[in-house]
């Protein structure tokens, strides 16, 4: 039963994904330019949701310097302050010390398939996953992929396995802002959500030859 | 009798999944059809059934005044429910707050009922063999101002504190992954895995249809879901903390997103997946 209903779960998506979806906004909204909430009482507000969550959690919340901009910003930040929190940004990633980026592209589809980790509803012992299906193609075998994030698929190969792009893909893995500022893909090495090796088994997964990603 | 309906839309739906796997994009608009029918006829959507108790809830004697909540005034006056949900969240001067429903119900539980909610709270959201008042009365409540448009209240200055921090909260990011509402819902077209994210960080259609189908029947939870559940929901994908029931800043989000929805026909409790 819990399989049907499952599966007719995914029907319904792919209907809904089939259903036309028609955007133009039409509704002239009656109400008078919406001022800028006054810092403080957003504080207030989230002190009211939040504020019994334990200390760690509510840390996790408070955005850092360039989180700032980029909330400032709406992530559309100016090219000046784009320029600070790349470099900002770029401080942070900590390349492995013995100089090798790739792992096991093994490891690595393992990783990038896991969506779990950081949740309220996980526990201690939740193997954080990089989630990278969420957001982006890989191998062409895998269809359940989303489209927050540019396809992948062939993503060594097609930079003819070059060190430099690979140490650009760990780069942007360990720290997507040092690449693109206030991107909207998680920092991985610098919020400290995957491990250096883990980092290098998914750049395994992009810029190995054997990786299917590659096939 | 409603029972057997329910089996045969699921049976549908398993024939529809067989046509998907072997003729791939051949979803068939009469499938599409079965699907809309399927959304607007009670007899095959479970979420009546909490329609149905949420009636028997709202009439019943309880605490420690004996009373129904039929004395409590969800913006209309007492006991008017027709049209009440639309405009909902809203200010209310007994409370000097901007509530949404569920606020609002547990504040007449407790003022006008003399309730302890502790016990409704630990129910707020229903699991297997575990009902829950709150999205058995909101189901009831918001079914009644179907066909109506989503009119929320921005005229008092609270009503418009709560639009202008729902929209901040909106595209405020954090937690460990450094994702906002906004990193999910800013843009049309877009899905994580297969799941299609409606862009709600603009008025318009997508909107609409969004906050005009909650509540709504949740066939993969078997449960009826209201939007406390929906953000409590989000904001464990968002990877931050567990947002406290009922709390300012759901209330404040849920102002925001109706905003973007103004104007949207509310059609409810509504199916998904
Ligand atoms: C929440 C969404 C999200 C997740 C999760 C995510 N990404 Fe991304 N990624 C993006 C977006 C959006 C871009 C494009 C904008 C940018 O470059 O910042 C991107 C860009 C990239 C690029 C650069 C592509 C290019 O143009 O060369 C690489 C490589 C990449 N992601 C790899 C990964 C890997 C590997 C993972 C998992 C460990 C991952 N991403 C997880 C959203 C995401
Ligand atoms: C990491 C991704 C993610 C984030 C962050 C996120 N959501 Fe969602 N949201 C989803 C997904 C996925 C769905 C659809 C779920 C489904 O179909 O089961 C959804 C559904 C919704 C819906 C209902 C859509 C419908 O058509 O019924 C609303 C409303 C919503 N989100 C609002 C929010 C708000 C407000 C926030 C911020 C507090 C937020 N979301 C943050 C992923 C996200």
């Amino acid at each position: 039963m819990k399989t049907i209903l499952k599966t007719a779960a995914l029907v319904l998506v792919a209907g809904t994904i089939v259903l036309p979806l028609t955007a133009d906004a039409q509704t002239a909204p009656k109400q008078a330019a919406a001022k800028q909430a006054d810092p403080a009482v957003i504080d207030a507000y989230l002190k009211s949701t939040f504020g019994k969550a334990p200390p760690e959690w509510q840390a996790r919340i408070e955005p850092d310097e360039s989180l700032k901009t980029c909330n400032n910003f709406r992530n559309d930040v100016p090219s000046a302050e784009a320029d600070k929190i790349v470099q900002r940004e770029l401080a942070k990633v900590v390349f492995p010390a013995d100089g090798k980026l790739l792992g096991d592209w093994k490891e690595g589809k393992k990783i990038a398939n896991n969506g779990r980790g950081g949740q309220f509803s996980d526990n201690e012992k939740t193997v954080n996953g990089g989630n990278c299906y969420a957001c982006h193609q890989l191998e062409l075998a895998e269809v359940s992929y989303g489209t927050l994030g540019p396809s992948l698929t062939s993503y060594g190969k097609d930079r003819k396995f070059d060190p430099a792009e690979a140490k650009q893909a760990y780069t942007k893995i360990y720290n997507s802002h040092a690449v693109v500022a206030c991107s909207n893909m998680p920092r991985f090495g610098a919020n400290k959500f995957l491990t250096e090796k883990q980092i290098k088994d998914i750049v395994a997964l992009l810029f190995d030859p054997e990786s299917p990603v590659n096939k | 009798m409603r029972r057997a309906a329910i089996g045969s839309v699921l049976t549908a739906f398993v024939l529809c999944t067989i046509s998907f796997n072997v003729g791939a994009q051949d979803a068939s608009e009469k499938e599409i059809e079965r699907y809309r029918a399927m959304i607007s006829d009670p007899m095959s959507n479970p979420g009546f059934l909490a329609v149905d108790r949420g009636e028997i809830l709202w009439s019943e004697k309880r605490g420690s005044k004996n009373a129904s909540l039929e004395g409590c005034d969800l913006g209309l006056g007492a006991g008017k429910l027709e049209g009440a949900f639309a405009k909902l969240p809203r200010f209310f001067a007994d409370a000097d707050k901007v509530m949404d429903l569920e606020q609002r119900l547990l504040w007449c539980m407790q003022n006008v009922q003399g309730l302890d909610t502790k016990d409704v709270i630990a129910r707020r959201f229903s699991g297997p063999g575990r009902a829950s008042d709150m999205e058995d009365l909101v189901a009831f409540i918001a079914n009644k101002s179907n066909g109506m448009k989503i009119d929320v209240q921005l005229g008092h200055p609270k009503e418009a504190e709560m639009a202008a921090v729902g929209e901040a909260l909106f595209f405020r990011r954090g937690g460990v992954m450094d994702f906002a509402c906004a990193t999910c819902h800013a843009e049309e077209g877009k899905r994580i895995r297969l799941q299609g994210l409606p862009e709600l960080s603009k008025a318009g259609k997508q909107a609409q249809e969004t906050m005009g189908s909650w509540p709504t029947y949740r066939v993969s939870q078997g449960a009826l879901r209201t939007m406390q559940h929906r953000l409590w929901d989000c904001y464990r994908q968002q990877r931050w903390p567990v947002p406290e029931y009922a709390s300012d800043s759901l209330t404040a989000l849920t102002v925001f997103l109706n905003k973007q929805a103004l104007g949207g026909e509310i059609n409810v409790p509504s199916i998904k997946r």
